[in-house]
């Protein structure tokens, strides 16, 4: 660890708030060496089933015919879903100027770039043979073979690639200037690291000019892609002719239930944060009772489209969909199903309705059941869609995880769980040139230390 | 070795018709796939659980209560579907029509994503979940012209296209176009009462050409819209005793029996 090197300057209120900001770039507690131990220890224990899958086989999981999919594609879905949070809600913030974004924007690019690194992992996971996971790619190759241009899952893998790259220069821009602001205050091997990333940053007025320019840029293009990713993934399942699957609103519905999560993931790792980094001053009640709101409107906007979903299979009436409705109204989904409408709607909806209970404690508490929620929907969208086949014999309801699906699903909470954690530590997790007041506040700490 | 064939004038295209009038329910036909295919044997607990893979199989279903209670044996292999929907979304190219009609996988192509088996609206194909194992003695059993499937990648019904293909050497050899009568599948084969018929579409005189559009003839779910080159010929029922179904009441006095 290099030793705090704070040069002592007036004090400013934006380097008082530098200070705090930077403080967990230079100092590591013993909980977090602890947390992190715990954390690797399942992650390692995941990878050892990923393992164990790959060698013995995908038999090790609960999946049989006609339920090819399971677990794994439920656990892409969702952390598809949970990158949304970040990128989308930052970006829409910053375009409509919204000024309490500031303590927020990071923190949220930060969680789309980690949930899409994990989500994409799992279309590999997933794989028979995941030892061919390149074949997927169009590379050049000796016998002329392309992949198929025409499945979905073909797309999947471009509009994610394309996210990922989108969201990780989003998230890079606005860290030029503070990364420059790190490189001031750091020795030896962060310096060295600070220095290459901030890329020469002297906060002169034609870097802020283009800088600007590149962040709005970036925030209009990003929120186009996020869109089309999360419909792009709903095609997976809306392109098939699978009963419940084939269904045109599950373009939007995606997206908002993606909306949906991200925010309360945001949510959640905002208290975390908060409380771990005393970073009380900079989160205030405020930003999460304005969270709170917008989760509000998700939470309406979700149950505006389940029941449209719902609503359009059971007027219908297709013998087909209606098995599917079935086992999910009052079948063998039923539980899970009900689990799902209180833990998405029943409980948050009244916590983010009335101001009284919009406090930081009632958000934290309907995101959590909102991210149960919202996971209970992706499984309840693949499952019973697969179980529930046209021709009655093919139909199949003995699908349960196994101990592999389980662990590598715990494993890649934990992985976003350290990820955040490394990343806390390299990167301040709060833009501090946006808090101070923009550009001209961090501008002249950074001429001419280089 | 010179090119393969060169293709004639005539290209076959290959499809079945499944009688279910004569169909017994025997499940010759699934024995006889098995053994032409080297298909796997999965053991009681993967059976227990779904595991199982038949590339043909005889579907069982009742109709009507009491007394008229009804068996239905159907078999069902893959559909060979002019549109088949399992092909398109494959993302490595794996499974394709090939030039005579059949719905073919490429094992070494496959990587396992099962897509395809989601979209089948049949459910005609079938995971290699394990590694599976052969006992000593059936190993010696294993049909040389028939590869053994590895872990990770789908299987399905071709219809024995090494019967064909091999047919089709022959022809090539004897320099004459190959016959539709030159070739059984395994199924067919075996049937003890004739219940599958295997022929070319593509020949108006022949086996399947001569009834392929009569009206007794139905596919399977042709609200799909897949368009299957397998038919089956309905069944046809004496009219004596009415089904419970078509008439409501007037099975009331009888006893239930449950399927």
């Amino acid at each position: 660890m290099s030793s705090p090197a704070i040069a002592a300057s007036p004090a400013t209120e934006s380097r008082a708030a530098a200070e705090t900001l930077l403080k967990p770039l230079q100092f590591t507690g013993k909980m977090y060496r602890r947390m992190s131990i715990l954390l690797l220890a399942v992650i390692g224990w995941g990878m050892f089933c990923f393992l164990y899958q790959a060698f013995v086989g995908l038999g090790v999981t609960g999946l049989r015919r006609p339920v090819f999919w399971g677990f794994f594609v439920t656990d892409f879905v969702f952390w598809i879903g949970i990158s949304h949070a970040g990128t989308l809600i930052s970006a829409i913030l910053r375009l409509t100027n919204a000024t309490w974004r500031f303590a927020v924007t990071r923190a949220a690019e930060a969680i789309t770039v980690f949930a899409l690194m994990i989500g994409g992992l799992f279309p590999i996971v997933h794989l028979g043979r995941p030892w061919l996971f390149f074949w997927l790619a169009p590379y050049p190759n000796e016998r002329l073979i392309w992949p198929n241009f025409r499945s979905p899952l073909e797309w999947d893998f471009f509009a994610i690639s394309t996210y990922i790259t989108a969201s990780t220069i989003y998230l890079f821009l606005p860290l030029i200037p503070d990364l420059a602001l790190a490189r001031d205050r750091a020795r030896g091997w962060r310096q060295k690291l600070y220095r290459s990333l901030s890329m020469n940053w002297q906060g002169t007025q034609t870097q802020w000019h283009k800088l600007e320019l590149a962040i709005q840029l970036m925030a209009a293009v990003v929120i186009g892609v996020a869109v089309s990713v999360h419909t792009i993934v709903s095609w997976d399942f809306a392109m098939a002719v699978v009963p419940s699957w084939h269904s045109t609103i599950f373009g939007p519905y995606f997206v908002a239930g993606a909306i949906f999560s991200g925010i309360a993931a945001l949510i959640i790792i905002m208290a975390i944060l908060r409380r771990v980094y005393h970073l009380e001053a900079y989160l205030t009640p405020k930003h999460f009772s304005n969270l709170g709101k917008l989760l509000l409107t998700m939470t309406l906007l979700w149950g505006y489209f389940v029941t449209n979903e719902l609503i359009t299979t059971w007027y219908g009436n297709l013998p087909d969909e209606m098995s599917t409705f079935w086992s999910k109204i009052s079948g063998h989904y039923a539980p899970l199903f009900w689990t799902m409408v209180i833990c998405n709607f029943l409980i948050p909806f009244p916590i983010l309705a009335l101001k009284r209970l919009r406090t930081i404690t009632g958000t934290v508490i309907a995101s959590i059941t909102i991210i149960i929620g919202m996971w209970l929907e992706r499984f309840l969208i693949v499952v019973p869609g697969a179980a529930n086949q046209r021709l009655s014999f093919n139909s199949w309801f003995g699908y349960y995880p196994h101990w592999t699906e389980i662990s590598i699903t715990l494993a890649t909470l934990s992985a976003m769980a350290l990820l955040y954690m490394g990343f806390s530590k390299l990167f301040p997790l709060i833009s501090i040139w946006e808090l101070g007041g923009g550009k001209h506040a961090a501008a002249p700490e950074t001429g001419g230390t280089q | 070795m010179s090119q393969p064939k060169v293709k004639s004038a005539h290209t076959p295209r290959w499809g079945m018709i499944i009688d279910l009038n004569a169909c017994t329910g025997c499940s010759a036909c699934m024995v006889a796939c098995r053994a032409e295919n080297n298909i796997a044997i999965t053991g009681p607990k993967e059976a227990a659980y779904n595991g199982t893979i038949q590339w043909m199989r005889i579907e069982r279903t009742w109709k009507g209560r009491g007394r008229d209670i009804r068996v239905e044996n159907r078999p069902v292999n893959c559909q060979q579907c002019y549109d088949a929907p399992c092909e398109p979304v494959c993302p490595v190219l794996a499974t394709y029509t090939n030039d005579e009609g059949v719905s073919v996988q490429v094992y070494n192509r496959c990587v396992g994503t099962r897509y395809c088996g989601l979209n089948c609206p049949y459910q005609g194909r079938f995971f290699n979940w394990f590694d599976y194992a052969w006992a000593p003695t059936m190993e010696v059993q294993l049909n040389p012209d028939v590869t053994r499937r590895t872990r990770g990648i789908m299987e399905k019904c071709s219809f024995c296209i090494q019967r064909i293909t091999a047919a089709e050497r022959q022809a090539e050899l004897e320099k004459r176009p190959v016959r539709e009568t030159d070739i059984q599948p395994a199924c067919a084969q075996s049937c003890p009462a004739q219940a599958l018929h295997f022929g070319d579409l593509n020949n108006p005189d022949g086996v399947l050409g001569t009834v392929w559009n009569a009206p007794g003839l139905e596919v399977l779910l042709p609200e799909v819209g897949t368009r299957p080159k397998v038919r089956y010929a309905r069944r046809v029922r004496p009219l004596r005793a009415p089904l419970a179904e078509s008439t409501g009441n007037s099975i009331a006095s009888a006893p239930e029996v449950k399927a």
